[in-house]
Order: structure tokens, then C-alpha cells, then sequence
């Protein structure tokens, strides 16, 4: 029988090298073909604190984090106090200078097998390994390859480390089952969810990012910098998050695909940029990654409480659509799809992701890019066309797009405007003309409606139970419905990951068909919800995290059976606490 | 087609009879010529205020922005399209004030493009209120009591930072402004031109005939490369008003530091689905 999916967990303070020993662990995974899935939990700081790095390998896929642990790595004395009631019966590998107290563990000589502390995280890279019954060959060849800049006496002085611990470990082989035999292929890539929004804009032909540092979206913007110059991308750091964001406003009237990531107080600052892209017309992609908030909040923990912000940031009316990846994989296809509807319909196009999800790496199969469906473009022809301010560049259409002619190609002059404009962008306050240009700049919303993205549907139809979810928690709202599911229990899985706007015909006779809509969320108040509700839905609980961290599926099943806890609660429809 | 003054269009203008700003578009329309700028070339940018309503007032590429925030979109533009001339035009209070952190950036940023600065020391669009440059003590509608903050030397901290190229003129000097609009557009980079420019309604203190009796050319004999010098003339700020250029430098701008800017437009090279490939078997 397969095992089911184990779970390591690394902890440490931050510069210890916890995250060496975790990334390195994981590509090793990866290559051999498991189904892995990481969170990783840091605090705000650069050395010290408490941090883990969460592994859930299996021989399959992976669908989200849990609670347990099967092997805890503790690479320090407050690992063993914090993390160790996750354990049960599982493993606890330890320095033999350290406490285990009364926990099943191995105590590891990792001074005599390091030699030096600079070395003690590939020794313990090497035990662990050993241990999970992986093969040698791959681990050597990912330590070449790590520190392959730093030269041949660096990697073989870790080779050696690695072989004392691999050796020590073979002695105590009965202390841990090894990982049963992989299933998914090799040749994936090793991808978290700002890496893959990176490789999607890049798809997409992203040419100019402005961003300001800020976690967990600046690895968006370093992913990019990375490949600025062999992909032809200007990424530029801003002096502020209102530079960057108007930064990107007169790249995209320059004709170039652009992009700016964030986080909530950074974006924050973007939302009147956010309301000139508006009347503009001004394709943008904008990347949220959301931390709980208000203000600096948890500034290294997850969240989905910015729905709203995003919604509703810009003062004015004005179209924009927002997207929910719930995958490394959809994170890829959905910032591309953005970049379409940037252009296609002139607005700003959001991704809205979050800390988990930012940093969550997964196994993902090279994208296929001649798969990829064309883009809409803007206007680039040098042919005649109307000649100066004779070009509309908000002409008055049906559809409410006009034609996106760019400066410096054709004779035809383009007027991007603040205001409230003529239809070639001079600025004016005729009444007529401004209901005009108002109901043209909505319109597009009807277009953007009809190219809506359906939920994504999992387990029973008509179930006792829908679980609507949106974004980052699909995977562990799915695994908690496959163990109601064993339970006896009929349970359905709605999830969205197009958040804005919401098509009702799409999902409306399928929430009708439940007995009962739960709507789960990482954030206080419900604010997917309200706007299911909006739409029709009878929602009749909703189940809300934010403690600032992600959801799991023992989490969601302990909730909702038991109702109200903690850091979370369930609200009934009429919005008192169970 | 050749620009001409004519062919730049005359419009009718939300500016007072006697603002200086009427005297800048005409120094501007007969810069762009003298140039030899074609129309669908220059990209023409401002932000909030008086001043930023000019691109509605000449026939060029416009983007009129937000307030303050005029200088990051046209930084953009210049790197995403280099074969486009960019000149961005507000005033005092949204260079200033508004927009001084992106004064400051684009300042060390040094992207090649002009901008011209409506300094009328006041705020003329809300009606009265001091700006940063009006003057200690000078008694505004929003002030009675008298501005209580120094005034900010907009080219003393330009010169300050090694801008690439520093000017001031003033409004009522046409001809001295169509070359300063001129030199700090030849000039390769970041340009600042100051330009003096009588608000007629809501400043009674530096009027048109104060500035005329002040303004001062620089002295011929003035090195523009000599920095020790420029910053005595950028100081220079009472009963004498220096206009020229006051410092120049050749630091690179950095469109021309990034390799792929001189390729074309980015917005038309080719995205290469080839090397991306390469890129996504380096995550493996």
C-alpha cells in the first residue's frame, strides 16, 4: 500500500541554515520524482527567532501542509519545545547537545561529523537523507552543483561531510521508514509562486517592472532581475511603491508589457495609480501578495485579507479584474492571462496571491509555451491611420475599448488623461461627454464578465456540503473534503480562482444544488463571501483563518465539526460567532 | 512633416491673461522647432497644477498624470522608447512638494529627459496656498501669519546632487528660455530648467516686474563644469537672480547604461520563448 504523504519539518533560527538544508532536500526530492509540497514559516528577522521549513513529500502529489509531523529536523532547542507536540510518534533528529526530553529521537554527533559549524547543515542534509532511503548520486551532484562558484576544495570538503553523516546515518537506518518509491516524473521544476509569476510575465513578454522591496512579493520582482537581460526586461527599483506603480503606467503607454509586485501597505500607497490606469485606460498587471495586515501586521505570515483593497482600491468607477492562483501552476498561467486582459480590455489586471503560496515550492513540468493561447496586443502600426490630435484615443465604441495606438510609431498623436476627456483625450467637463466616457470605461466590465473563469469543481455533486474557497487554501479545502469524503460524509469543492469579476451562471445551480455553502477564508470578516453573496449565493457559514497561518486540512476539519476556536471562528449567516 | 509653430496648434487656455505660463508654451513651441523635434517623437508629460495642464495646449504626444508624480512615468517612457524625446512639465508644487522623492530619485537616476519646472512660487490651481519655494514670512490666504518653513532652492540641491544638467530662466525672458529648453534637451540625461514664472492672481510678491528687475545672466566667464562655481550661483537667491545654465555634466544616462534600451523600443523586441526555455530547465 502507498504510504501516505509524510511531512518534515525543519526548524531553526533564522541563519542557521535552515532553508539551505530544506531547499537542497527538496530539489533532491523533486529530481527523484515525489510529489512535494513546502510552507515555510519565518519571522520578521535576519538572524535569531523561530523559523521551519515545512516539507510534505509523497510518493504522488501533494495538496497542501498539515499539522503533523512525521520527522522534525531541530536545529535548535526552542524547535524541540515549539515543534514538538506537532511530532506524536514520529522522529526527532537532534544535535546530541541538545535536550529531546521525553520524544523519540536521534541524537546526532553533528560537531564530530561537520568538523566545522560552518558544515553542520549538510551534515544534517546528509542524515536526513540517509534516512528517507534516498539515493546518494543525487545529493553529491546538487552539492556540486550549490557550490560549485566557491570552488573545488569548498565542494569536496562538503562531499566529505556528506559522506561521515551518510555513513553515520546508514548505522541507524531502523530509527526512520524510508520514503516508499516515487511515482510522478522526473524533469520538473522546482517552482514557488513568485517564481512561476515571474516565468508567466515573462511568457507574456513582461518588458519593464518597477517595484519597491517589500515581503513576500520582492522575489517576484528578483525572479525577473535574474533574467532582465537575456529576456530584454528593464526591472527597475523604485524610490517609493507611487513611483513604481506610475513607473509602469508610462512603460504600458510606451508600449511595453509591465508589471509591479507588492504587498498590502506598499500597494497601499499605489491605489491612486490604480484609479489613473483607470481613466487612462492604461493596461498594468499588478501582483498582491497579501500578509496580514492592518499596517505592518505579521509581516512575515499569510493572509488573504486584501480581496477587498484590491477590489475596491482607486477612488472612481472603473473596471479591473482579479485573479486568485491557488498553484505555482496557475500562478503561471493566470499572470499571463492577466497580461491579456490588461491590454485586451485597457485595465488594471490584478494577481492576488499570498506569503504561502509566494513561497510554497512545489514540483511543476516545464511549461508548455507553444501552447499558450496569443495575446492581445496594442497598436504598433506606423501605417497612416489619423494623423495627430485627430486620433481618438478614447473613441467611443461598443465595446467600450478603443483602439490602443502607442506614442512614437505612427504620425497619430496619443492624449492619456487624468481627467474626464474628449474622445482624444483633451480634458473637459461637458456633462454629456462625461456620462459618455463613464458608461464606454464600464462597459468593458460587460466583456470582462463574459470572459470570466469558472470555479474549479472537486468531489460530490449535489454534496450535504459545498466548500467555496478562493486563492491559496484550494488545496487544503480539497484534502479536507477528501477526508470528510472517507468519513461518509457528501462533500463538493467550489473553487475560485478568478475572484473578480464573478459570472453567477457559472456556479449559481450548483451552489443550489447543496445542502448547505460553507465559504472558506483567511481573513476576519468574510470578504469573499459577501461578495458570493452579492452574487446569489447562499453562503451559510463561513470559516475563517487568520492567525497569520495557512490553512490545513486537519485545521478545516477540526472547524468545521467543532466549530469556533482559537485564532479562528465560524460565523453563521447571520454573522454571530458558533 | 516639418514641426512647425503653427503645425503645434493654438488653443484656448484655462490660464490667466499675464500668467508666465503662456510665455513658457511659446518659448516651448519655438524650442521643439528650432529642435527639428517631429510631433509623434517627443513625449510630452506633467502632472497636477496649472502648469501640467499643457499637454492639452500643444499638439504633441501627451501623458498627463497624477499630481507630484509626473517624472516617474516620464523616466518610464524615455526607457521603454528611447527614440522618443521626453520633457515633462509642472510646477513648483508638484516637483517639489508633491513629488519631491521623485525629484531627488531621477535626479541620481539620471534618465536622458527634460524637465521644465513652473516655478511660480505659490500654488495657483487650489488658489493661494505657499508652495515650497514662496518665500519665509510671505503671507498667504492659507499662511496669514506668514510662510513659517525656508523656502526650498530647487537648483542649489540639484547642483547639490551632481544633476546632469541644471538651468533657470524666467518666463519673461522668451528668447534666454527657448535655449535653455534647447540645451538641457541636446543635453544627454537628466535636465533641470527652473523657470521663474509670474502667478498673476495669487502672488503679489514675486511679480513680473520683481523677477524682471532680479533676473541676471550668468556671466559668459562661467564654467558650467565647474561645481564650487555652480553652487555660488545656485545660492545666488535675493536681490539678484541668476538665469542660465549653472552645471553640466557628462555622467551617462542610464538608458544608455542598460544594453538592451539601444535595441528599440522594448514594447516591439521579440519575446524569446527559446531562452525561456533554458530559463525554466534552470529551476529544475
Amino acid at each position: 500500500m502507498q504510504q501516505a504523504p509524510r511531512s518534515i519539518v525543519i526548524g531553526g533560527e533564522a541563519g542557521q541554515g535552515l532553508v539551505t538544508i530544506g531547499d537542497m532536500l527538496v530539489r533532491t526530492l523533486i529530481r527523484s520524482g515525489y510529489g512535494v509540497l513546502v510552507a515555510q514559516h519565518y519571522m520578521s528577522r535576519v538572524r535569531g527567532g523561530h523559523n521551519t521549513y515545512n516539507i510534505r513529500v509523497g510518493a504522488g502529489d501533494v495538496l497542501a501542509p498539515t499539522d503533523d509531523v512525521h520527522v522534525l529536523v531541530a536545529l535548535d532547542q526552542r524547535t524541540v519545545t515549539e515543534q514538538g507536540p506537532r511530532l506524536g510518534d514520529g522522529l526527532l533528529i537532534l544535535d546530541e547537545r541538545l535536550d529531546p526530553g521525553s520524544l523519540n529521537a536521534l541524537r546526532v554527533p553533528f560537531a564530530a561529523l561537520a568538523g566545522r559549524p560552518l558544515y553542520e547543515n549538510i551534515a544534517a542534509l546528509g542524515v536526513l537523507a540517509a534516512l528517507l532511503g534516498l539515493e546518494r548520486a543525487p545529493v553529491d551532484r546538487l552539492v556540486g552543483e550549490a557550490f560549485h562558484k566557491k570552488g573545488d576544495d569548498v565542494i569536496t570538503r562538503n562531499l566529505e561531510v556528506l559522506e561521515a553523516a551518510w555513513r553515520w546515518a546508514s548505522d541507524h537506518r531502523a530509527a526512520s521508514e524510508p520514503l516508499s518509491a516515487p511515482e510522478g516524473p522526473t524533469g520538473r521544476m522546482m517552482l514557488q509562486g513568485n517564481e512561476a509569476i515571474a516565468l508567466g510575465a515573462l511568457a507574456a513578454g513582461v518588458k519593464f517592472c518597477a517595484f519597491y522591496p517589500m515581503t513576500p512579493a520582492t522575489s517576484v520582482a528578483q525572479n525577473l532581475i535574474l533574467h532582465a537581460e537575456r529576456m530584454g526586461v528593464v526591472v527597475e527599483q523604485a524610490e517609493d511603491e507611487i513611483a513604481a506603480m506610475n513607473m509602469v503606467l508610462g512603460a504600458s503607454y510606451a508600449g511595453a508589457r509591465a508589471l509591479v509586485p507588492t504587498s498590502g501597505g506598499g500597494f497601499a500607497l499605489m491605489t491612486e495609480g490604480v484609479s489613473l490606469a483607470g481613466v487612462m485606460e492604461q493596461p498594468v498587471v499588478i501582483v498582491l501578495a497579501q500578509r496580514p495586515g492592518p499596517a505592518t501586521g505579521l509581516p512575515t505570515r499569510t493572509e488573504q485579507a486584501d480581496l477587498d483593497l484590491a477590489l475596491y482600491a482607486g477612488h472612481g468607477e472603473f473596471p479591473r479584474v482579479i485573479f486568485a492562483p491557488a498553484t505555482p501552476e496557475d500562478c503561471f498561467h493566470l499572470t499571463y492571462a492577466a497580461f491579456d486582459l490588461a491590454e485586451r480590455f485597457q485595465i488594471p489586471a490584478f494577481v492576488l496571491t499570498d506569503q504561502y503560496l509566494a513561497d510554497s515550492y512545489r514540483p511543476v513540468a516545464p511549461f508548455d509555451l507553444d501552447a499558450l493561447p496569443p495575446l492581445a496586443e496594442p497598436d504598433f502600426s506606423t501605417d497612416k491611420g489619423p494623423e495627430g490630435d485627430r486620433y481618438k484615443r478614447y473613441e467611443l465604441t461598443e465595446s467600450g475599448i478603443s483602439p490602443r495606438r502607442i506614442p512614437g510609431f505612427s504620425k497619430s498623436l496619443v492624449l492619456a488623461d487624468c481627467h474626464e476627456h474628449t474622445e482624444q483625450g483633451y480634458i473637459t467637463e461637458d456633462a454629456g461627454l462625461r456620462i459618455a466616457m463613464s458608461d464606454k470605461r464600464l462597459r468593458k466590465g460587460d466583456g470582462l464578465r463574459s470572459m470570466a473563469l469558472p470555479p474549479r469543481c472537486f468531489g460530490d455533486e449535489a454534496p450535504d456540503l459545498l466548500l467555496a474557497c478562493w486563492g491559496s487554501s484550494e488545496g487544503a479545502v480539497v484534502e479536507a473534503a477528501q477526508r470528510l469524503r472517507a468519513r461518509g460524509r457528501k462533500v463538493g469543492v467550489l473553487s475560485f480562482t478568478q475572484v473578480w469579476p464573478l459570472e453567477p451562471s457559472q456556479f449559481l445551480s450548483r451552489c443550489g444544488e447543496a445542502s448547505e455553502v460553507v465559504c472558506i477564508e483567511g481573513n476576519a470578516t468574510g470578504q469573499f463571501s459577501r461578495l458570493l453573496r452579492l452574487a446569489g449565493v447562499t453562503v451559510g457559514r463561513t470559516l475563517l483563518r487568520y492567525d497569520g497561518r495557512p490553512f490545513t486540512p486537519e485545521w478545516i476539519v477540526a472547524h468545521l465539526t467543532a466549530g469556533d476556536s482559537g485564532t479562528s471562528h465560524m460565523q453563521t449567516a447571520k454573522g454571530a460567532s458558533a | 512633416m516639418t514641426t512647425t509653430i503653427e503645425s503645434l496648434g493654438t488653443f484656448e487656455t484655462s490660464w490667466c491673461p499675464g500668467c508666465g505660463n503662456h510665455d513658457i508654451m511659446k518659448a516651448l513651441r519655438q524650442a521643439i522647432v528650432g529642435l527639428g523635434l517631429e510631433a509623434h517623437k517627443v513625449a510630452h508629460v506633467s502632472g497636477i497644477g496649472q502648469a501640467a495642464k499643457a499637454p492639452h495646449y500643444i499638439r504633441l504626444n501627451g501623458f498627463n498624470g497624477l499630481h507630484g508624480r509626473s517624472l516617474p512615468p516620464a523616466q518610464a517612457i524615455r526607457l521603454c522608447n528611447s527614440e522618443l524625446t521626453v520633457i515633462a512639465q509642472s510646477g513648483d508644487g508638484c516637483n517639489y512638494g508633491e513629488g519631491g522623492n521623485h525629484f531627488l530619485a531621477a535626479i541620481r537616476r539620471n534618465v536622458d529627459m527634460t524637465l521644465l519646472v513652473h516655478d511660480n512660487q505659490i500654488y495657483g490651481l487650489t488658489k493661494g496656498q505657499a508652495s515650497p519655494t514662496t518665500g519665509e514670512g510671505q503671507v498667504t490666504k492659507s499662511q496669514p501669519g506668514g510662510v513659517t518653513s525656508a523656502p526650498f532652492n530647487p537648483v542649489a540641491v540639484a547642483v547639490a546632487m551632481r544633476c546632469g544638467f541644471v538651468a533657470r530662466s524666467f518666463s519673461g525672458n522668451v528668447e534666454h528660455l527657448q535655449a535653455m529648453i534647447e540645451a538641457a534637451v541636446r543635453h544627454r540625461g537628466f535636465s533641470l530648467v527652473d523657470i521663474f514664472s509670474p502667478c498673476v492672481s495669487f502672488n503679489k510678491v514675486n511679480t513680473f516686474g520683481w523677477y524682471r528687475q532680479r533676473c541676471r545672466e550668468i556671466d559668459a566667464s562661467h564654467d558650467p563644469t565647474d561645481w564650487n562655481a555652480a553652487m555660488r550661483i545656485a545660492d545666488t537667491f535675493g536681490d539678484v537672480l541668476p538665469i542660465g545654465v549653472i552645471y553640466r555634466n557628462e555622467r551617462p544616462p542610464l538608458d544608455e547604461r542598460v544594453s538592451h534600451i539601444a535595441k528599440g523600443p522594448l514594447g516591439r523586441q521579440a519575446v524569446r520563448h527559446d531562452v525561456l526555455r533554458d530559463i525554466m530547465a534552470s529551476y529544475m
